[in-house]
């Protein structure tokens, strides 16, 4: 699952090295475009609904940060 | 008359001189601070001799850079916008077409100017401010000052791969605001939250009525953007009534279902505008706040900012298109068929006060667009050609239909498709490129044909292009498709999309 997250991330950003980056907001790394592809892609890669109240810098930070929001998400189905 | 863009500061400053004028996150400025201080940074400016030039101002986005722009106003000179989103390559060739001796700076941003090779002067922000107001000298240049003065250049996307700088006037601007603010209905109990950058003419629709009716506008943090929940949370936490955005920032809030957790309590005026406002989402918007009125706007950065406007009055269907309704006062549009005669539907061509005086020291682009009106051949009269194409419904509201050519609305950004290849192709390892914007995805695709990674493309053209014109996603092919007489064939590619999905 944590390769999907990253091929996503890759696609948008081919020359960031998203195994190790935790400041991918901190550093403006990702906008706020980024942050409407990422959560569409991996909506529909998961088939998961990322509501409003989790689009929180928290959970976007790093890889691994999305990689726990999504089995949180699975989880709760 | 009014003839000046700084009347509307200097009466406001009498009638309500503690009011906030324009806040952010960190910092809050009166409408006196403001007079204040654009009145010092005038006199500065006057002090070193820089009169009726075009002066850079590279702040980060705050309320003291609109301070910034007033002031080289005072100074009889115009402000030339650069901001840190941008990316070097690119303010080097905007200060190459201006020419700027100066550019106004705050610490911060100091740092980055030295790094750019800048012959010109690097003026701090925080000693101009310090320098004092000189009322003989600041009364003198506006004894000389005339309404056919230029008050700034604002740079658009360009084919070429070099930007193209809209110049506007005092005539321009105080047209457009004030039938822009009659329209919408502001007033001095007004309270925007600005979202566009300053380096786009998108913020005078917040900047100029502040001034004009002492309201407040308060500086949207840029994150949360990202972040649809807090974006509505600080709507209401400072009582906003009035947005004028980009439709992607609205879509960003109704489409993830913020309205479930919050919703925004004081808005009153929603005006949208760049692009077409997809109508499921207005619909969410219209139910989340249904006592507000909604206004579809449209026009060019050359005709100083919108053009038409469409007052939401009647329901949608999720085929309808929405108009973009009918001209502002004291503007026309003229709908001209591939003949330059009077047609149904045709190219979008403006005529009025507002269309702006072309392009800085560029003239060849300039006269390309803005041209002598093909129906008028008595006398000189200057109209100017969008390049959009437009027809009429059969209520007789304007409808945007699509662009001429390779130019598309991105995010709300206005991008030429070749300025992106144009530097895609700049790159030693790469051979040719292609832009194709994929419409039902939004997104920018590059084809490309070379060596180079997609690594290695995309961090060459981070280095060049504003980061809103970055193609979403780069493709390398091994034969780029040709059509018959020798064009890359841009229909075999999107159909290449179409395949992929």
């Amino acid at each position: 699952m944590m390769d999907e997250i990253i091929t996503i991330l890759k696609n948008l950003h081919p020359d960031v090295d998203f195994e190790t980056c935790d400041t991918l907001i901190d550093d403006g790394i990702l906008d706020s475009f980024d942050i409407v592809s990422v959560i569409a892609e991996i909506s529909q890669e998961f088939d998961i609904k990322i509501g409003a109240e989790h689009i929180v810098p928290e959970n976007f930070n790093s890889a691994g940060a999305l990689w726990e929001l999504v089995c949180r998400l699975e989880d709760e189905d | 008359m009014q003839t000046n863009i700084l009347e509307y500061l200097e009466k406001t400053v009498a009638r309500v001189p503690d009011k906030t004028a324009y806040a952010d996150d960190r910092t809050a400025l009166t409408f006196r601070q403001v007079f204040e201080r654009s009145r010092s940074i005038g006199s500065f400016l006057h002090s070193r001799g820089i009169c009726r030039e075009p002066v850079a101002v590279f702040m980060k986005k705050s309320p003291d850079t609109v301070a910034a722009f007033f002031g080289t106003v005072y100074g009889g000179d115009f402000y030339v916008p650069l901001d840190e989103e941008m990316p070097v390559y690119r303010m080097k060739l905007i200060l190459e077409n201006t020419g700027s001796r100066a550019v106004i700076c705050d610490e911060k941003t100091r740092t980055a100017m030295e790094k750019l090779d800048f012959q010109g002067e690097i003026f701090l922000y925080s000693d101009m401010i310090r320098h004092g107001a000189d009322e003989e000298a600041l009364s003198e240049i506006r004894d000389r000052a005339l309404d056919v003065d230029p008050v700034y250049v604002v740079f658009t996307s360009g084919s070429t791969g070099v930007p193209k700088g809209v110049v506007a006037c005092h005539r321009s601007i105080l047209d457009y605001v004030e039938n822009l603010s009659e329209v919408l209905g502001f007033g001095e109990h007004t309270v925007f939250a600005n979202q566009s950058p300053f380096y786009f003419d998108a913020c005078l629709k917040e900047l100029y009525p502040t001034m004009m009716f002492g309201a407040t506008t308060y500086i949207v943090p840029r994150s949360l953007f990202m972040f649809p929940v807090r974006l509505v949370e600080f709507l209401n936490e400072h009582k906003v009534n009035t947005i004028c955005w980009v439709v992607s920032a609205l879509t960003m809030i109704s489409s993830f279902g913020t309205f479930d957790t919050v919703k925004p309590e004081h808005l009153k005026t929603i005006a949208f505008g760049s692009e077409v406002f997809p109508i499921r989402q207005y619909h969410i918007w219209k139910e989340a706040v249904p006592g507000a009125e909604f206004f579809n706007l449209y026009g060019p950065t050359e005709a100083t900012g919108m053009s038409c406007y469409f007052k939401v009055d009647r329901e949608f269907g999720l085929d309808d298109v929405m108009p973009v309704g009918r001209p502002f006062r004291n503007t026309e549009i003229l709908l001209l068929d591939d003949e330059d005669c009077l047609a149904d539907e045709g190219e979008i061509v403006i005529r009025g006060t507002a269309v702006t005086m072309g392009y800085y020291n560029n003239r060849e682009k300039t006269e390309e667009a803005f041209v002598q009106n093909p129906l008028n051949p008595c006398y000189p009269e200057i109209v100017y050609r969008t390049g959009d194409v437009g027809r009429y419904n059969d209520r007789g509201e304007l409808v945007f239909v699509s662009r001429k050519d390779y130019q598309i609305k991105h995010m709300g950004h206005r991008i030429e498709l070749g300025e992106i290849e144009v530097h895609a192709n700049s790159m030693d390892e790469v051979k040719m490129s292609a832009c194709i914007y994929d419409i039902e995805a939004a997104k920018i695709v590059l084809f490309y044909m070379g060596t180079a990674g997609a690594a290695g493309i995309m961090g060459y053209l981070k280095e060049r292009l504003p980061r809103y014109m970055l193609p979403n996603r780069i493709e390398q092919i091994d034969r780029m498709p040709f059509t018959a007489n020798g064009k890359i064939d841009r229909i075999a590619l999107k159909e290449r999309i179409k395949e992929s999905k």
